[in-house]
């Protein structure tokens, strides 16, 4: 079925009857060609692209719970391309232009909205940091807008230019950044593979990865054993667990993420800020909550709850920056689990194991990759060579020390990127 | 409507407040729910999307459509539930999301074309043209949503918040709370009592049921006239436990003035407490659920319970005359309530066909269910269907109840997944989903009034013998003890949209279409729908919802799922999480001992981390900080100039170990290093690159005193421990941190001896203290440390005292300084002179950075192992192709460089795949008349003499520059040793 | 979340630092080659689970502790002090 206004018109004439599922329940098949374990934004949109760029469509996505019910579904909904490091820089830069076509694609709208994002900087030796990476942006063919302390005033007038701790020297705005509805992303990654053939497979927990004279051969899993010629691990924070059903040790640490919203608000907050110094970082949703979010709690976690600590933190960090949002009240905090890697910045590889890949170690950026790393598995996968956007992300940099990728420069203890 | 000789309010005691302009007098004890609806106002507020008129559903914190403003300009606050929200003299409040009034709200026309706007209509349009979204949808989008506003000013209450600690904590002063308290507190734990409402009591200030004989609400008070006699109870009303964390700790907002018109001097709008309990008992109760019929939603339609409580806690019948449907038997209970005060009851519609019923004076309509309702700003009547058909009855109240669901909030914050219990079709808590935590009486599901105050002692009981206190005899109040009677009823089916979450106006219909869609899974239905997703969090609607969804998908409950909840229980301000942050409260701020003396003299004071240091020293006729700095500059490399240098980190270790553990932890070797010098250190992390740098000084055969960057201070403290405590508690070595012990101060340039050797008692000269020498002086009478070190590159000391003497001796110094043609320097000479020496600081080790890529690759000793070599060799760290540390000058005289730019061949474009470098610090040389830079380049030490093209985009600098080496001035390094 | 530290006694979790996996505790000789120490340095087991990891009480006494904790249900089992068991290398 194909959205779209007129459709809306006319079932909302006929009293709505008239929807069809988004996706099927098919039962699972004896054998794939592919089998993607994860049905997270990046699992759904590498079954996406496989049977869109590759016309590989005998896949099936193995989700243990439901589709779209892990970090998709639990982050700050940010989607910017301001990295600077050669690797991420042409990934993200990638994955922006994907979204920036995301609706038409997938003709549905994941209400990707470029407000811009603003990150602020609070020294000078901060600045030059953030034209850096301004400079990387531009060099990359994407945006980058260096603003000085009365230009953040005129984007942000709200916030505490006077009192804020760490005052304000100025900002980087990168005005394709912006959010996007989650849950959307993965629906419609997850109803785009479906109309292509792709089987979603919901509550089906793989159990085991069986693995023959060191070739993959398939799955065993809670709904049956299903045989393929090709698995990708696509799990972000159990990405330690199921790897070792294939017998190997990754380099990632599982922490907690809190991200918070308030209750619905006017419109108060039209861009993304990021505040650097407080860990803290804000939007407001179009229904009207302010989305928000900090660091991750420290210590590694699989519960997908946070303590007061860091939930106190982020409050103090935006009651000194923008205290006018001190009578907004928080509705609701959750956790995600994040897969931290030693540099902060993903795989996306072939393993030992041949028929074997792995997508992980998002750590708490992989919302705006859900294009990027879905296209580029997607490539890997159907090619059996990295796609050029994705050359950076491999497995092996942290035993050679080649091309590590440390935006934030804390180097290989996982908690600190 | 006031029904006099009911309620629990002061009538002795009138306050007056205001709703949308309009002047309303209350009593003291009132809430502004119960006060509008003595005033017979039955709307109050709008819902989210539909803009459909609502008034008043419940009585408590759950209430889903009473949301208002309240107070004006910085002080207003918006959605405030005006259920909760007690009036006070003066009190101003407002509805919201109306335009232009609540009554004439022209959004209401969502509601007429409702059937475009059904469940996840926006994922299916509003994709054409390409960037309409953001130009034109979704602007009205947002426009339209939201509930209150914020004022948009900053805050200017106060906020508090603060640590509590109990043997017990009880969450809910209802029947249960009140008798865990009793049985506790007589038994002499330290408890804390914590009750959301203003009055202890819970139901029994609700009901009309007796206990002990007496007034259920009398029995309440004498139990907390009792509790307020223990020394170890504390009764926190207005107190709502918010969360359950890890290890017993919970977080819990207290209103303390948001009641008030005159709040006490200095106290706080509201606390957030981080309770510590070794034990808690929740007795957090039960909320009624409505029923989904169609058009369940208007004013004047409300839980039964709500109906009870604003009868008999405020006095208020909230209609003339009242309807009442339900499918379980308080429905009964409403009715003669209400008619004991005279109310007039329209009917009692009872779901239920073969009930059996006392007889009564009011007309009852067995198996039969409330299929539609009338009235567009307030209920006007409501439609009966039963076996004897269809009628239409007047009703300006109607209550429901659709049965209770037991506050098993709390216990999901752990991950506790509640269980689904048939015989009262509700979910009741999971055994030990929070651990230390008992749950008693309603929220356990324990209906009956007996039921809750047994379970509230046994809970005490048993967590007291956890403890190990003994437990007192306490024999249990007499109390109603009938059962509880309940048939499911989750909705009517009708042709009119029923509502399930009111205030983000979900219906029946969405849950329908949303299974229809394959949204079977509940969390999915719930974000297709936004089902559970507004203020209340789903308390009202949940249940109803998934059991929709059950049956849509042909389900049980159980099968279908289950109810989960995060915290917070209400949603917390912002103001009150993060009270004290405010400002310059987000952090601690550190001052050195000469940071008055700087301030003095006119300096602006910098953040550097934590710290306050001086960027310049401005003087008459400076009208740019370039001027100050440029002069400050002169000062060092032509006389003398006096910088604090306190902030770097100071460690002192002391101990046979302690070389040994320095050639460890640092690339080269200290234990060859003579008594009474000095040396520069490199410290690597254990992953190879670049931590940090600083001079380590020997002052003894077992003692050293390490300097760090004024960053890594703490880092490096925490690095040393770890080492010592994990990798080699072999080494007999202690370390301390002293660096807020010690004042220190450069006093660099050609006079500096000159300078120094005025305020020491025995003067210095190269022989006895040359360059790298170090040792103990008496500085003007005190005893101090002399470093014979420099950051300049000029003949240079580093003067150390006690910090008290501090800044009497920095007004010293800069006085001599300024006799001797120099003076204090700042931040900005500092940082140029250090460039124009090529000393690096955390811009170019800036955690990405390797001992080669700097040029101290040497610097890492062959003879040992260190902390970060045996990772420094890998493969990728080694690499000729690294960019390595250069430095930088502009071809053309005048030239422009600024940091953060990138470095290209001269020929290429600027794009990634040609980025070559960047420059990590720049600065005007005034000793050399031109820009001079820092950065990294590919390759760097074998392109000396090669031009490339600094390019940054983002300032719009563009510029030929010279690769050189790093150190500007005094290259071959005769003045230090001057 | 509390901690409790065999010196200082039960405090909150703000006054710990947290580092990683107690894998920190067995830091492999210089030549023991690129494997030894990428499982050092990066490779992670990231139990869902028990497991055993390394904080110090950086706000308090400034002990390194090895803390045996659930990181499902974050319940601490036991903690005892890095430098008693640095000679069994935990």
């Amino acid at each position: 079925m194909r959205f779209s206004g007129l459709r809306v018109l006319r079932e909302g004439l006929t009293g709505n009857k008239g929807w069809a599922p988004h996706w099927r329940d098919p039962e699972p098949k004896s054998e794939y060609d592919v089998v993607i374990i994860g049905g997270g934004g990046h699992g759904l949109s590498t079954a996406y692209y496989l049977a869109k760029n590759h016309g590989i469509t005998n896949v099936a996505v193995l989700e243990k719970g439901y589709i779209g019910g892990g970090n998709v579904g639990r982050n700050t909904t940010i989607v910017r391309a301001n990295y600077f490091l050669p690797g991420n820089s042409e990934f993200y830069s990638h994955s922006l232009k994907l979204w920036e076509g995301m609706e038409e694609d997938l003709n549905y709208n994941v209400m990707h909205s470029q407000r811009g994002l603003i990150n602020l900087f609070h020294s000078d030796g901060q600045r030059d940091a953030f034209v850096r990476r301004g400079n990387s942006m531009i060099a990359q063919g994407d945006d980058a807008v260096l603003l000085d302390r009365e230009g953040v005033r005129k984007h942000l007038p709200y916030l505490d230019f006077d009192n804020v701790r760490f005052p304000i020297y100025g900002g980087l705005l990168h005005p394709r950044g912006g959010s996007a509805r989650h849950d959307a992303v993965a629906w419609g990654y997850g109803r785009g593979a479906d109309q292509r053939g792709v089987d979603l497979l919901q509550n089906c927990e793989v159990t085991g990865i069986d693995i023959e004279n060191g070739k993959v051969r398939g799955v065993q899993t809670s709904r049956g054993p299903i045989r393929a010629k090709k698995v990708a691990i696509v799990v972000a924070g159990r990405s330690g667990q199921v790897a070792a059903m294939a017998g190997m040790r990754l380099p990632i640490e599982s922490h907690v993420l809190q991200a918070f919203v308030t209750e619905g608000l006017k419109p108060v907050i039209d861009h993304v800020v990021s505040f650097g110094m407080g860990h803290f970082y804000i939007s407001q949703s179009d229904k009207g909550g302010l989305v928000f979010g900090g660091d991750i709690d420290f210590y590694a976690s699989y519960a997908q709850r946070g303590n007061l600590p860091m939930k106190e933190h982020v409050m103090e960090a935006g009651m000194t920056l923008m205290p006018m949002i001190g009578k907004a009240k928080v509705l609701r905090s959750w956790g995600g689990i994040m897969d931290m890697t030693p540099d902060g910045s993903p795989i996306i590889d072939k393993t030992d194991t041949e028929g074997l890949f792995i997508d992980c170690g998002w750590c708490y950026g992989g919302f705006k990759a859900v294009p990027g790393s879905g296209w580029a598995l997607a490539h890997l996968m159907a090619t059996g060579e990295p796609h050029e956007t994705a050359r950076g992300f491999r497995l092996d940099r942290y035993r050679t020390g080649r091309g590590i990728i440390d935006e934030e420069g804390t180097g290989s203890q996982h908690n600190l990127h | 409507m006031r029904i006099e000789g009911k309620g629990l309010i002061d009538r002795r005691r009138t306050v007056r407040f205001q709703f949308d302009e309009i002047g309303h007098t209350a009593f003291e004890g009132d809430t502004v729910a119960s006060a509008l609806l003595a005033a017979g106002r039955k709307l109050v507020a709008r819902s989210f999307k539909y803009h459909r008129p609502r008034g008043v559903l419940t009585a408590g914190s759950e209430e889903p459509n009473a949301l208002i403003t309240t107070g004006r300009g910085a002080a207003s606050e918006p959605n405030v539930r005006a259920t909760v929200q007690e009036v006070f003299d003066g009190l101003e409040t407002r509805s919201q999301n109306a335009w232009p009034s609540l009554k004439l709200d022209v959004m209401q026309l969502n509601d007429l074309v409702h059937p475009f706007l059904g469940a996840g209509f926006y994922y299916k349009t509003f994709m054409w043209p390409h960037g309409f979204w953001e130009k034109l949808y979704e602007p009205v989008i947002r426009r339209a949503a939201g509930l209150g506003g914020l004022s948009g000013a900053h805050n200017e209450d106060k906020y508090e918040r603060a640590w509590a600690f109990c043997d017990l904590l009880i969450i809910g002063a209802g029947p249960a709370g009140l008798m865990a308290a009793l049985v506790a507190g007589r038994a002499g734990a330290d408890i804390i009592l914590a009750d959301e409402d203003s009055l202890p009591g819970g139901r029994l200030n609700a009901e009309t049921l007796a206990v002990d004989g007496m007034a259920g609400s009398d029995w309440a008070a004498g139990v907390v006239a009792e509790l307020h006699g223990m020394s170890n109870v504390r009764i926190m009303t207005r107190t709502t436990v918010t969360g359950a964390y890890d290890q017993g700790t919970y977080g819990a907002l207290e209103r303390v003035s948001s009641h008030l018109a005159t709040p006490a001097e200095g106290a706080p709008r509201e606390t957030f407490w981080r309770i510590v309990a070794k034990r808690s008992v929740l007795a957090a109760g039960a909320l009624e659920r409505p029923v989904a019929f169609p058009n369940n939603d208007r004013p004047g339609i409300m839980t039964a319970s709500a109906v009870r409580a604003y009868l008999n806690r405020w006095g208020v019948a909230a209609g003339k005359k009242v309807a009442i449907f339900g499918n379980n038997d308080d429905a009964h209970r409403t009715a003669r309530d209400l008619a004991e005060a005279g109310v007039e009851i329209a009917a009692v519609i009872d779901s239920r066909p073969d009930v059996a019923l006392p007889s009564a004076s009011w007309p009852v309509y067995k198996g039969s269910h409330v299929v539609d309702t009338a009235g567009r700003l307030a209920l006007r009547s409501v439609t009966v269907k039963g076996p004897a058909g269809e009628k239409v009855i007047a009703a300006d109240c109607l209550a429901m109840s659709g049965g209770w669901n037991p506050t098993v909030h709390m216990t999901c914050h752990m991950n506790g997944r509640p269980v689904w219990r048939e015989d009262i079709a509700a979910f009741v808590p999971q055994e030990g989903a929070v651990p230390g935590m008992l749950t008693a009486g309603a929220c356990n599901g324990d209906f009956s009034t007996a039921a809750c105050l047994s379970a509230g002692a046994d809970a005490a009981k048993r967590l007291l013998g956890d403890l190990g206190m003994s437990v007192p005899r306490l024999r249990a109040p007499d109390a109603d003890d009938s059962a509880y009677s309940i048939t499911p009823l989750w909705t009517v089916p009708g042709k009119d949209r029923a509502w399930l979450d009111f205030q983000n106006d979900v219906t029946v219909k969405d849950v329908k279409q949303a299974a229809r869609e394959n949204f079977r899974s509940v969390e999915h239905m719930k974000r297709y729908t936004t089902q559970g997703m507004a203020p209340d969090q789903g308390k009202n609607s949940n249940v109803a919802a998934l059991a929709v969804l059950a049956d849509a998908t042909g389900r049980a409950i159980p099968e279908t799922g289950t109810t989960t909840f995060r915290p917070p229980y209400v949603p917390v301000s912002i103001a009150a999480m993060g009270a004290g942050a405010q400002g310059a409260g987000f952090a601690p701020q550190r001052f050195t001992t000469s940071h008055t003396a700087s301030v003095e003299m006119g300096a602006p004071m910098i953040e550097a981390g934590l710290w306050y240091r001086p960027g310049y020293f401005p003087r008459g006729g400076e009208t740019t900080w370039r001027q100050s700095c440029d002069r400050e500059v002169g000062f060092v490399r032509e006389a003398v100039g006096v910088c604090d240098v306190s902030t770097l980190g100071k460690i002192d270790l002391q101990g046979p170990g302690a070389a040994e553990f320095l050639d460890f932890v640092y690339t080269n070797t200290f234990s060859t290093l003579k008594e009474g010098r000095v040396r520069y250190g490199l410290m690597l992390r254990e992953d190879g690159h670049v931590m940090d740098d600083g001079t380590t000084a020997r002052l003894g055969p077992e003692h050293f005193v390490m300097t760090t960057t004024t960053a890594a201070a703490g880092n490096v403290m925490r690095h040393l421990e770890f080492v010592h405590q994990v990798l080699r508690p072999d080494l007999d070595v202690r370390f301390t941190s002293v660096t807020e012990q010690w004042a220190q101060f450069a006093v660099a340039g050609p006079r500096s001896r000159e300078l120094l050797n005025g305020v020491l008692k025995s003067p210095v000269d190269n022989d006895t203290w040359p360059f790298i020498a170090c040792g103990t002086v008496t500085v003007c009478g005190v005893a101090g440390r002399l470093f014979r070190i420099s950051f300049s590159g000029e003949h240079a000391y580093e003067v150390a005292v006690p910090s008290r003497y501090g800044e009497s001796l920095f007004r010293e110094l800069v006085s001599r300084a300024e006799s001797l043609e120099g003076g204090a320097y700042g931040m900005e000479a500092l940082n140029v002179l250090r460039i124009e020496k090529g000393h690096i600081t955390h811009a170019e080790i800036h955690g990405r950075t390797t001992a080669f890529d700097i040029g101290f690759a040497r610097m890492v000793s062959a003879k040992k192992d260190c902390i970060g070599k045996t990772m420094a060799a890998r493969e990728g760290l080694t690499d000729p192709g690294r960019q390595q540390l250069v430095g930088l000058r502009p071809v053309a005289p005048g030239g422009q460089m600024t940091a953060g730019a990138h470095l290209f061949e001269t020929a290429k474009e600027a794009t990634r795949v040609n980025d070559q470098g960047y420059v990590t610090s720049v600065a005007f040389s005034p000793t050399l008349g031109h820009m001079i830079g820092l950065g990294f380049i590919a390759r760097g030490p074998e392109r000396m003499g090669e031009t490339v093209r600094l390019v940054d985009a983002v300032r719009g600098v563009e510029t030929d520059v010279e690769i050189c080496a790093p150190v500007f001035v005094d290259p071959e390094g005769g003045r230090v040793r001057g | 979340m509390r901690l409790t530290c065999p010196v200082c006694g039960e405090r909150d979790r703000r006054e710990f630092y947290y580092q990683g996996a107690a894998v920190a505790m067995r830091r492999p000789a210089p030549d023991a080659g690129a494997e030894a120490w990428d499982n050092y340095v990066h490779l992670r087991e990231n139990p869902a689970g028990e497991t055993r990891d390394m904080w110090q009480h950086d706000g308090g006494c400034g002990a390194w502790l090895v803390v045996t904790r659930n990181t499902v249900t974050h319940e601490i089992s036991d903690v005892e002090l890095a430098s008693d068991l640095a000679g069994e290398r935990a």
